[in-house]
C-alpha cells in the first residue's frame, strides 16, 4: 500500500485492471526456491510445460532453461515433474 | 407534452406479461432455468425463440447458479440479457448476484415472490428477494401484471445507465400476479424498441492505458472483477453505493418518460401516494397487496375516514427523502412485511421505513403487520382491521406491540 493509491471516483468500475498482471510480483510469496542442477539437467523442458506459472522459459539462444523468480511462487511442481530430480527446492 | 400512443390490449397472466415485455426489449441472451411460478415466462420466451419471434440467444442451464454465470458474462460482452427465477433458484443464485452486481453487469431478471423451504411452499411471499436486499440489485415491486410489463421494459433503460450499470430485479407476486390473466394494454413493438434503444457502452480505461467500451472484446482485452484486496476491494464497493444512489434519479427520469409515452404512472417512480395528503392512517406495503389496501380506502374514504397508503415501488435504492415527506403528517401507520427476519425486530420492510424516520422531526406511531406468509390470501376484512388497530392507537394514545400477524391463528 502507498500513498498513491487512488480514490474510488478515480478508479474503473467493476474492477477493471488498470494494470497488467506482470507488474504484481508474485514470485514473492514463495517460501521454497527451485534451484536447478544442470549437470543433472537433460534440457527435456517438460518444467517449462508444467510450470502453472509460466516462471520457467526456454532460453533458445542460450539452449538453456531460465527461472522468473519474480513470479515463481515455489509451488514444487517443477521439482516433482523432473525426470531426472534436477530441481532441489531449498527454502529462502 | 404528453403524446399516449395507442395500445393493444391483451389478456395475459403476469409471467405472459413479463414474457411479452422481454419480447420488445431486443433482448440479445437469455439463460434460465424454470421454476415455480416464473416457470411460464421462460417457457413463453422460449417458444418466441422458437418461433423466430426474437433472435435471442437462449442458453438452457443446468441450474439457476449457472443462469445467473451466463446471464453475467453475457452481459459482460455487452449484450442485453433477461432471465427469472423465483425462490429455491433466486437463492442458488445468491453468490452469482454479487458478482453481478459487483461486475456492474445490468442484467435485468424477474422474480416471481414465491416462499421459502421449508416447509415447502410455492405461494407467495416476500421472502426470497427480500433475502437479496443487500446483493446490490435494484429492486422494484409490481402491483399488477400491467405494471409489471411496464417495469421490465423501464429496468433495462435504468440498469444500462452508464450512471447506473447495476443489475435489476423485477418482483411480482407469485400466482396472485403470475398465474393471473389481466388486461394488459401492451406498447406496439417498435415504440418499445425505440425506447429501449440500443444498450449504450461507456469508456473505460484498461491494463494497457487505452479508453475502451467497458465490454469484453477480443480486440480490446480488459480484465473485469478480479481480486482487489485490503487496499482496493473497499473502493469497487462505495461506487456501487453511489450508483445506486445515482439510481434514485434515473429510476423517477425513465418513469416519467415512459409515461409519455404509454400514459401510465406509478406516483413518482420509486413511491406510489393514495389519498396520502391529509391521511391520519396510513398502511406501507409492496406488491399486489396494495391493490386489496386501496380498496378498502375507498370504502373507509366513504366513511370519512381519513385512510391513506404508501406503497414502495423501488425497495433499493430505498427512496429515504420521498418517505419521510410522504408520511409527515400520518399520526399513527401500519408497515406491512410479506416475510420475517427471525430473531429481528419485526420484518425487512418494517425496519427499514423505522429506520428512516428515526432522523424525522416528527413520526406517526409505528407498527409491523408480518402477513401472507406461504400465499396466505389476505382480505379486505383484514386491512380494514388494521386501520381498526390505527384507529385505536390514536384515541388510546398508546402503540400496544409494535409487531403483530394478520391471518395467523393463534
Amino acid at each position: 500500500m502507498t500513498a498513491k493509491e487512488k480514490s474510488w471516483k478515480e478508479i474503473s468500475p467493476a474492477g477493471v485492471c488498470w494494470k497488467p498482471s506482470t507488474e504484481y510480483m508474485t514470485g514473492d510469496w514463495k517460501t521454497h526456491k527451485p534451484v536447478v542442477d544442470l549437470e543433472k539437467c537433460t534440457r527435456c523442458t517438460l518444467c517449462v510445460i508444467f510450470c502453472p506459472d509460466g516462471a520457467i522459459h526456454w532460453n533458445a539462444e542460450k539452449e538453456d532453461i531460465e527461472f522468473d523468480y519474480n513470479f515463481c511462487k515455489g509451488c514444487g511442481i517443477c521439482a516433482n515433474e523432473c525426470p531426472t530430480k534436477a530441481i532441489e527446492m531449498k527454502l529462502e | 407534452m404528453e403524446s399516449v400512443v395507442k395500445q393493444k390490449v391483451l389478456a395475459l397472466n403476469g409471467d405472459e406479461a413479463v414474457a411479452y415485455a422481454a419480447k420488445q426489449s431486443d433482448v440479445d441472451v437469455v439463460a434460465a432455468y424454470p421454476v415455480t411460478p416464473q416457470t411460464i415466462i421462460v417457457e413463453k420466451f422460449s417458444e418466441y425463440v422458437a418461433n423466430g419471434e426474437v433472435d435471442t440467444e437462449f442458453v438452457c442451464v443446468e441450474s439457476e447458479h449457472s443462469a445467473m454465470t451466463a446471464c453475467l458474462t453475457a452481459s459482460a460482452t455487452g449484450a442485453r440479457t433477461f432471465t427469472a427465477t423465483a425462490a429455491p433458484g433466486l437463492a442458488l443464485m445468491h453468490e452469482m448476484l454479487y458478482v453481478a452486481s459487483g461486475c456492474r453487469t445490468p442484467v435485468i431478471m424477474v422474480i416471481a415472490n414465491r416462499a421459502l423451504s421449508a416447509p415447502l411452499n410455492i405461494h407467495c411471499d416476500h421472502s426470497d428477494s427480500m433475502s437479496e436486499r443487500d446483493s446490490g440489485w435494484i429492486q422494484i415491486y409490481a402491483e399488477n401484471s400491467q405494471e409489471a410489463y411496464d417495469s421490465v421494459i423501464q429496468a433495462f433503460r435504468i440498469g444500462e445507465n452508464p450512471e447506473i450499470l447495476l443489475p435489476v430485479m423485477v418482483c411480482l407476486d407469485g400466482f396472485t400476479l403470475s398465474h393471473t390473466l389481466e388486461n394488459v394494454h401492451v406498447l406496439p413493438d417498435d415504440i418499445v424498441k425505440e425506447f429501449i434503444g440500443i444498450r449504450p457502452i461507456p469508456l473505460v480505461t484498461t491494463h494497457e492505458g487505452k479508453s475502451v467500451p467497458f465490454k469484453l472484446d477480443p480486440e480490446n482485452p480488459m480484465t473485469m472483477g478480479p481480486i482487489a484486496l485490503q487496499n482496493y476491494y473497499f473502493e469497487f464497493k462505495r461506487q456501487q453505493e453511489e450508483a445506486m444512489k445515482n439510481a434514485q434519479r434515473i429510476i423517477r427520469q425513465v418513469h416519467e418518460e415512459y409515461a409519455q409515452t404509454s400514459g401510465r404512472r406509478y406516483g413518482d417512480g420509486m413511491l406510489e401516494f393514495y389519498h396520502l395528503e391529509d391521511a391520519e392512517i396510513a398502511i406501507v406495503c409492496l406488491g399486489s397487496t396494495a391493490g386489496t389496501v386501496k380498496t378498502v380506502v375507498d370504502e373507509l374514504r366513504a366513511e370519512e375516514v381519513k385512510a391513506g397508503l404508501l406503497r414502495i415501488r423501488a425497495f433499493r435504492p430505498l427512496p429515504v427523502e420521498g418517505i419521510v415527506r410522504a408520511v409527515e403528517n400520518v399520526k399513527a401507520m401500519a408497515v406491512m412485511d410479506r416475510s420475517m427476519s427471525f430473531g429481528g425486530h419485526g420484518g425487512p420492510v418494517f425496519h427499514e421505513i423505522r429506520h428512516v424516520l428515526y432522523d424525522a422531526p416528527t413520526h406517526p406511531y409505528l407498527v409491523d403487520y408480518i402477513y401472507g406468509l406461504g400465499g396466505r390470501d389476505t382480505s379486505p376484512t383484514q386491512i380494514r382491521k388494521i386501520y381498526q388497530d390505527l384507529q385505536m392507537i390514536l384515541q388510546t394514545q398508546h402503540l400496544g406491540k409494535p409487531v403483530r400477524y394478520v391471518g395467523l391463528r393463534e
